[in-house]
């Protein structure tokens, strides 16, 4: 689950920071790294070598040849395959303004049963994440045994073979309709992870804790809701946020059961169009859109962890 | 401790361990402990590490199991019935070797949480009651830090503050001043001598041989999981009977 973007990229995060001024490092940055990577005196106009090669200008001007150089290798290659690009048709199929009316064309739905979908995994991954982490830390053998099969059988089969499997088997057996068996599946694939989340965020909390917690008298519910969970929900924000960055990514494959999400509007389109480089662009910037602020929320929430113990 | 024979016309025995055997694994951590704390005792458990001692007390409110024996708490024998640990915990409070106070809790919080949830107080007695015993231990301007803002000191006298507030009838120490710097050792040791004065039972276990001297009324000798000597201080100080008693004693007491 490695699911960390660094935006802005570093060069680019560095020469902002530098441009703001801010040539020393945070408080937070020397609580992460242990010492300022970076020299105050040289920091400004070169690079931690003090090397051109290192300063921040030429860092950028790296950044931005490597990005012209890949947009022109995509370019040169669409014309020698003589594509025509026809990007002002594309528009329409997130919105139209029609007699200064709003009208969202089919990606803007599909975005939305994306986004629905997600809400409805998340919610109920936790369900299954928090009920999960707590059979695995039971002192039932039984219990433990079939939070560990869940996991394992969850992990190490793939996702899409989940999906036929939920679609085909259990989807008719229960009577579920398409969209509730693609919330379910990926429910209970991030369910899995969502357990392990949960479960070293709360066994990150000392156990004299527990311990002390035991001994005035608290109960087992009052020991977790009281000291346990207070302490190692703030560790599984973070990672708890990935989760929902891989959710939103892997709802994607809910396409292959015909539910109407972003990615099937986005098939669906092509198929009628032909526009295959522009759509899947499309589509792809679309769930950046919505995947990099998370991250970035991501990051931040995880600093200030850091920052408060 | 003392023979069963002496036991009537004094005050009643609120801590018994019969024939207690315990294992970790392979290692046989309590070796046929048989043990008696009357009310109003004040027990100091001492011996080499590894020999028991913290794995002792810590079986009296079950934050260890014994797997043979019975062990007897204030009427309750501990066991794998809940309510009797539960009813064992409300009565018997503990203080940590590592202070174990809730960091996302202020000094305050941390005394009114067993107060409100397990006593059943409201917020405001609950808050009177722990300032009061803030302030018996000396630290009521400290209430509304967190305790990572305070010294190693004032956090274990904050963690004997939050066990009193419970008001128990029995207190066990686990080596309270074992990670304290040198200089915040005797703020502890001077609250701990007062509620001795003032009447509490209570257990601990420590290596502050003058403590021991001043305040106990029995010291307990464990070696190797086994209690080896069990005496009244100035006999096992003057006059240890036991070679592996007279051992340490001439080790820990010779600088």
């Amino acid at each position: 689950m490695n699911l960390r973007y660094s935006w802005p990229p570093s060069a680019w995060g560095k020469a902002l920071r530098e441009r703001a001024g801010a040539t020393a490092p945070q408080a937070s940055e020397i609580a992460r790294t242990g010492a300022p990577r970076v020299s105050v005196r040289t920091a400004a106009t070169l690079g931690r070598s003090g090397r051109w090669w290192n300063a921040p200008w030429f860092d950028t001007i790296q950044f931005l040849v490597l990005c012209g150089a890949l947009l022109g290798l995509i370019v040169s290659g669409a014309m020698s395959m003589g594509y025509s690009w026809q990007w002002y048709r594309v528009p329409q199929f997130v919105f139209r303004v029609v007699d200064g009316e709003l009208i969202w064309g089919p990606l803007a739905a599909g975005l939305a049963v994306t986004l629905e979908i997600t809400a409805c995994s998340v919610v109920l991954a936790l369900a299954i994440g928090l009920v999960t982490a707590f059979l695995r830390l039971s002192d039932s053998l039984a219990g433990r045994a079939v939070s560990r099969v869940y996991l394992e059988a969850v992990r190490n089969t793939p996702l899409l073979i989940q999906m036929y499997l939920f679609y085909f088997v259990l989807g008719p057996i229960i009577g579920l309709d398409r969209f509730w068996v693609g919330v379910s599946c990926l429910a209970v694939f991030e369910g899995a992870f969502a357990c392990e989340v949960i479960r070293a965020g709360i066994l990150s909390v000392p156990r004299g804790q527990g311990e002390a917690g035991d001994s005035i008298g608290l109960g087992r519910a009052q020991v977790y809701r009281h000291v346990i969970l207070p302490q190692a929900v703030p560790l599984m924000l973070p990672p708890l946020t990935g989760l929902m960055v891989s959710l939103i990514k892997n709802s994607a494959i809910v396409s292959v059961i015909a539910v109407l999400d972003l990615t099937t509007a986005g098939r669906d389109i092509v198929a009628e169009t032909f526009m295959s480089f522009e759509i899947w662009m499309t589509v792809a910037a679309i769930y950046l859109g919505i995947t990099v602020p998370l991250s970035v929320f991501m990051s931040y929430v995880e600093r200030r962890v850091r920052t408060c113990d | 401790m003392s023979p069963r024979k002496g036991s009537q016309g004094r005050a009643k025995v609120v801590v018994e361990f019969e024939g207690v055997n315990k294992w970790f694994g392979d290692f046989h951590v309590l070796k046929d402990i048989n043990l008696r704390v009357r009310e109003r005792d004040r027990v100091v458990i001492c011996g080499p590490s590894g020999s028991g001692k913290s794995t002792l007390i810590r079986c009296i409110n079950r934050l260890e199991e014994h797997q043979e024996g019975r062990i007897v708490v204030d009427g309750h024998e501990i066991g794998n019935d809940p309510k009797s640990v539960a009813a064992v915990r409300r009565e018997v409070g503990m203080v940590f070797q590592q202070f174990n106070l809730f960091p996302h809790l202020t000094v305050l919080e941390n005394c009114m949480l067993g107060p409100t949830k397990v006593r059943g107080l409201s917020k405001a007695e609950a808050r009177d009651r722990a300032m009061q015993y803030l302030a018996r231990v000396r630290i009521p301007e400290q209430a509304d830090k967190y305790p990572g803002q305070l010294s190693g000191g004032q956090q274990q006298r904050v963690a004997i503050a939050r066990s009193l507030c419970m008001q128990p009838r029995i207190m066990l120490f686990d080596e309270p001043t074992s990670a304290l710097d040198p200089e915040m050792i005797k703020e502890v040791l001077d609250v701990m001598a007062d509620l001795a004065q003032s009447g509490m039972t209570m257990l601990v276990v420590t290596h502050e041989m003058g403590f021991a001297r001043t305040v106990a009324d029995e010291m307990v000798f464990m070696d190797e999981g086994s209690i080896v000597e069990s005496a009244p201080p100035e006999r096992f100080f003057t006059n240890p009977e036991n070679d592996r008693s007279k051992l340490f004693l001439s080790q820990i007491l010779s600088h």
